[in-house]
């Protein structure tokens, strides 16, 4: 069960409209390293994952639930004042033609969202691994996206959602260790 | 009825996110750390506080929560009105 909260994790304002960031900004909606390939990719790993650690992928991946409002907020208000004129010299004009101004789950080339992104090997250490990388990947593309703009509005929420980055990869790697002590301990019985 | 987004609306919902942000970083934590006593006790306190802003803020501006997981009771629909989280 999960229970939907009508507020963001962190205030998202942008101050212009600003087309060409929303095509880069998609990256993190429906990208390989995005916050919705994060979400599923922790949540459906708890089933096999062992008990100590299924708390932590159940609170991360539903904080990346938050930050795909986030994202989303920040897309829908960066084009939600912008002509099909001004889209199409934002290099979204075939976006346009397909989906108009709603929002799509793909990455900043156009290539939809797909479970190709995500693993799942039933290994702890291997998926916990998996997920350090991909934690590592998202901050390295926020970075990109911050190096991206000048909307200072924007860069605040992009930096709150880079910090977030380095704190779950910094979880995801104690629950490694975590595991390799409880793995350790079982040797010795 | 449109809910009035005056400066009081924005200070309330920021108070309410930092709180929350308290409590999400150190869940966090104490998933990985479940036996450090203080960063209980700071859980603790602020989980109080937390349900005290939200209280607050639910009771000028509406449900945060559906299913009747809100605190105030009441007196009309307000759960499916705007502003949704993206409008404000």
């Amino acid at each position: 069960m999960w229970i939907y909260e009508k507020k963001l994790q962190y205030p998202v304002r942008v101050s212009k409209c600003d087309p060409h960031m929303a095509k880069l900004l998609i990256e993190q909606y429906g990208g390989a390293d995005g916050e919705l390939a994060a979400a599923l990719r922790y949540l459906n790993q708890r089933y096999t994952i062992p008990d100590k650690v299924i708390g932590l992928l159940t609170d991360i991946g539903t904080e990346e639930f938050a930050h795909l409002e986030m994202i989303a907020t920040m897309i829908y208000k960066l084009t939600k004042d912008a002509t099909p004129d001004q889209l199409k010299a934002a290099g979204l004009g075939d976006y346009y033609v397909n989906h108009d101004s709603a929002l799509y789950y793909q990455n900043a080339a156009g290539v939809p969202w797909t479970a190709a992104y995500i693993q799942a090997k039933g290994d702890p250490i291997a998926d916990l691994y998996e997920d350090i990388a991909a934690e590592e990947k998202a901050r390295a593309t926020y970075q990109w996206l911050i190096d991206l703009t000048d909307d200072v509005d924007l860069q605040d929420g992009l930096k709150f959602l880079r910090e977030r980055e380095i704190i779950h990869s910094m979880r995801f790697r104690e629950a490694v260790e975590i595991l390799k002590c409880e793995r350790e301990a079982q040797k010795i019985f | 009825m449109t809910i009035q987004l005056d400066e009081n609306y924005y200070r309330m919902l920021t108070d309410l996110q930092a709180a929350d942000f308290v409590l999400v970083e150190l869940t966090l934590y104490l998933d990985t750390h479940p036996t450090d006593r203080a960063a209980l006790q700071q859980f603790n306190d602020f989980s109080m506080k937390r349900q005290k802003l939200a209280y607050e803020f639910q009771l000028a501006y509406g449900p945060l929560t559906q299913f009747g997981q809100s605190g105030p009771p009441q007196n009309s629909w307000r759960w499916a009105q705007d502003p949704w989280p993206w409008q404000v």
